[in-house]
């Protein structure tokens, strides 16, 4: 099992590389240094010397991809693009425009976001499923149709409409909690109840039409026949077999976007006022802070890769018969 | 007058022109003319294709683009040298008639009061009546004659509804007859809910016909911060829903089907290549990936001004750039599915014997691999229709989708979303904005399931 980890782990760097390059080559490639350091300077009397010294305090004066100067290795070590993938390997994300730490951000601001993100998660989970197992037992019936039409009626509202509605509902018109801000401790509870209820209303709909087809294929195979036959009434056969059997197909969708519960939602952030990593995000690409875009695509991809990795442990623990070489 | 080719209308008739000749070579093929047979044979199914039709067809409608000469006659009248689209000229009273500020649906008086000076001199706070709406009636605030007009309008529009659908059933069963005499007396095949597409043709004419006939008269979805009717707004984003719809798939296919069936064609170090690139745009996450594409291509606009023209033009390619983005963020999915499926039917004994006759690479790939892919490419395509009209809304609000002067209806709510902290609730431009896309996204996702149901072998 470990060397099986150590091995995924290192699968991760070419990724990881490819991932920087991709970012690199649209931030640098199109946007040179000298641009940025004219965006950031001003429009006031930027002298080519001041570009200069703005490129060297920032190590930008490097070449992007080939150092020309330097001998042996260097040619390539010595470059922007290297340098810069090494720091981001440390996970030392450097300055935002604004001067700020970005490490230290990212620390501050991760826990409002799962504050948001893992209550959303685990609810909908929950939900999801029991809705899902509700209507596999009661299939074919009324209330099955009922809910499937439902179900796609809900997929087909924008997410946007969900947030706006709800707060004017809730917060406006009914008063019942803050339309938006945030409070750290057991206060809370109100600032992040109705997000959560969103989170869990516009997953509810595809999330449940998913679950449903699930246990659906495994309902028609053997072993719910010979649960059947041995006389187990029909809720016993969902909870005990079908539930079980369901949950390796459910493991592979679910256990990947665990790690990026982090990353928070951009958009549920930003409206809400939560002083997130979502709205961190969105702020950045508001007021075109590259550094943070940089930083924060570099940190999806490698919770991204964290969770394939964990899959992949989550399924040889429910399923025997897989063995991780 | 001449003809304006922005590149999104090109596309967009180029894809328009795929999708007939695919009906034809469908019409060709028995077994495929018996699948759609079946598709339609749904109720829904037919019901929301006639509604997706129908937001094509306006869709079309504005992607063709008109510039009026100084001395041409059609042109209206103030407004010459702009490039506009068959839909612009039929709403042309809309766009004259801009007011002032916000206004709710068949008002008659603005939304807020202004300051007047009457003619003592005295400083009033009135709500000032509307140049444009509710202008024939003699006493609008007589919520009785407001009905009345209202009412007897509709009368008409509604008749007008009926005479088109009329006219439509009437054409269509010219081809009708015409297959039915022509027809295979051996085989009874199951009757098409026609039915159901009339009603639901009719419905959706008469709402239209309606909102257009009133919209002469009143703003019939309000105005918004500008006094821009947003009836207007909502009609014109109906071709940017669709052509981030449809144009990313064209961005995409091309892409999913060339990588996803070389991979598992091929096997060995070009699958191991083309698994390393998507599993990396995978792992960016996506809005992310977007938005920094989108940031470049801001600030590379910014810096080269000059190389895109008029604004209507830069616009335009901004939008032909997001189409572009989003189809490189999206084919990922689909190539994993056909790298697995090729991977599948080549294992497969007509494939090892047309291999053994000496068939071998493309023209292999064309005739016995690709035909057996092409259920999973299409319902891909339908599905991914629905997410991508809703997916501009959510960039327009993070601010990386289409330009702020194109119209649409994420840049609707996002111009309007601050307008709801206001006493009364300005809510006419969101409500509007989330209808027409609802009924978009609901019609697309409901096809999309009876396409997937029909399709997928699994189902039968």
């Amino acid at each position: 099992m470990l060397a099986y980890i150590i091995k995924r782990l290192l699968f991760a760097i070419p990724i990881l590389l490819g991932v920087n390059f991709i970012t690199f080559a649209l931030f640098f490639g199109v946007n040179t240094p000298d641009n940025m350091a004219r965006a950031q300077l001003g429009a006031k009397q930027t002298t080519p010397e001041m570009i200069a010294a703005w490129k060297a305090d920032r190590g930008y004066d490097k070449p992007l991809f080939y150092n020309q100067n330097a001998q042996g290795m260097n040619h390539v070590v010595d470059t922007l693009f290297v340098q810069e993938s090494a720091k981001l390997f440390q996970f030392d994300f450097g300055r935002s425009d604004s001067g700020r730490q970005i490490s230290a951000d990212i620390q501050e601001r991760m826990w409002p976001s799962l504050a948001i993100a893992l209550p959303t998660f685990v609810i909908g989970l929950f939900t999801n499923i029991a809705v899902a197992l509700l209507l596999v037992l009661f299939r074919a019936s009324l209330l099955d149709r009922a809910a499937m039409v439902a179900a796609v009626i809900l997929m087909s509202i924008s997410g946007l409409f969900y947030i706006i509605a709800a707060q004017v509902l809730f917060g406006k018109m009914l008063h019942w909690v803050p339309i938006s801000g945030y409070e750290s401790g057991w206060s809370m509870w109100k600032f992040i109840i109705l997000p959560v209820f969103i989170g869990v209303l516009a997953g509810v709909g595809s999330g449940v039409r998913w679950y449903r087809s699930i246990f659906l294929e495994e309902i028609h195979k053997d072993y719910v026949r010979s649960a059947r036959a041995k006389g187990l009434s029909e809720i016993q056969v969902l909870f005990k077999h079908l539930l079980k059997n369901g949950m390796l197909p459910i493991l592979t969708g679910v256990v990947v976007v665990i790690p990026t519960l982090f990353m928070g939602s951009l958009i549920m952030e930003s409206f809400f006022g939560i002083p997130g990593l979502g709205s961190y995000t969105i702020d950045a690409i508001q007021s075109q802070d590259f550094s943070i875009v940089k930083a924060m695509v570099f940190l999806g991809s490698v919770l991204y890769i964290v969770g394939l990795i964990l899959t992949d442990i989550a399924y040889s623990w429910f399923d025997p018969r897989v063995r991780l070489r | 007058m001449s003809l304006v080719f922005l590149w999104t209308d090109l596309l967009i008739w180029i894809l328009f022109g795929a999708v007939v000749f695919g009906l034809h070579s469908i019409k060709k093929s028995k077994q495929a003319r018996k699948q759609w047979r079946e598709i339609f044979e749904s109720p829904i199914a037919m019901a929301s294709a006639v509604i997706l039709s129908v937001y094509v067809l306006i869709g079309l409608t504005d992607s063709i683009h008109l510039k009026f000469n100084q001395e041409n006659r059609w042109a209206p009248a103030g407004y010459e040298n702009q490039v506009l689209s068959p839909l612009d000229l039929s709403l042309w009273h809309l766009v004259k008639n801009q007011e002032r500020t916000y206004s709710a649906p068949f008002a008659s008086h603005e939304y807020s009061r202004s300051i007047l000076y009457d003619e003592n001199g005295q400083v009033q706070q009135v709500y000032r009546p509307l140049k444009f709406a509710a202008v024939h009636l003699e006493n609008p605030d007589n919520r009785q004659v407001l009905w009345q007009d209202l009412i007897k309008k509709s009368g008409i529009a509604l008749l007008a509804a009926f005479l088109l659908t009329l006219v439509v059933f009437v054409f269509h069963g010219y081809f009708r007859v015409r297959a039915y005499v022509k027809r295979d007396i051996r085989v009874k095949p199951k009757r098409l809910p026609w039915n159901w597409g009339y009603l639901t043709l009719f419905l959706l004419l008469a709402v239209m016909s309606i909102l257009y006939y009133l919209s002469h008269f009143y703003h019939v979805l309000g105005t918004d911060k500008v006094g821009e009717d947003v009836f207007y707004q909502a009609m014109k984003s109906i071709r940017t829903g669709v052509v981030i719809g449809t144009l990313t798939t064209l961005v995409m296919l091309p892409l999913a089907l060339f990588l996803g069936i070389s991979a598992g064609y091929f096997k060995g170090w070009i699958d191991d290549v083309i698994q390393y690139l998507y599993t990396t745009l995978n792992s960016i996450p996506g809005v992310l990936l977007i938005a920094a594409a989108v940031l470049v291509m801001q600030s590379w606009i910014a810096q080269h001004p000059a190389d895109f023209g008029s604004s209507e033009q830069r616009a335009d390619l901004r939008l032909l750039f997001l189409v572009f983005i989003l189809g490189m963020t999206s084919w990922t999915g689909l190539c994993r599915l056909l790298r697995a499926e090729t991977l599948k039917i080549s294992q497969l004994e007509y494939i090892q014997s047309a291999k053994a006759f000496g068939m071998g690479g493309m023209h292999l790939i064309y005739k016995h691999i690709l035909p057996n892919l092409l259920h999973l490419v299409l319902i891909a395509v339908v599905l991914d229709f629905s997410g991508l009209v809703l997916a501009e809304a959510v960039l327009s609000y993070v601010g990386v989708g289409v330009d702020p002067t194109t119209y649409s209806w994420g840049n609707m709510i996002n111009q309007a979303r601050l307008e709801m902290a206001r006493e009364p609730m300005v809510w006419w431009s969101l409500l509007s904005a989330f209808i027409f896309m609802f009924i978009l996204v609901l019609a697309a996702n409901l096809f999309a399931d009876r396409v997937q149901w029909v399709l997928n072998p699994r189902n039968s």
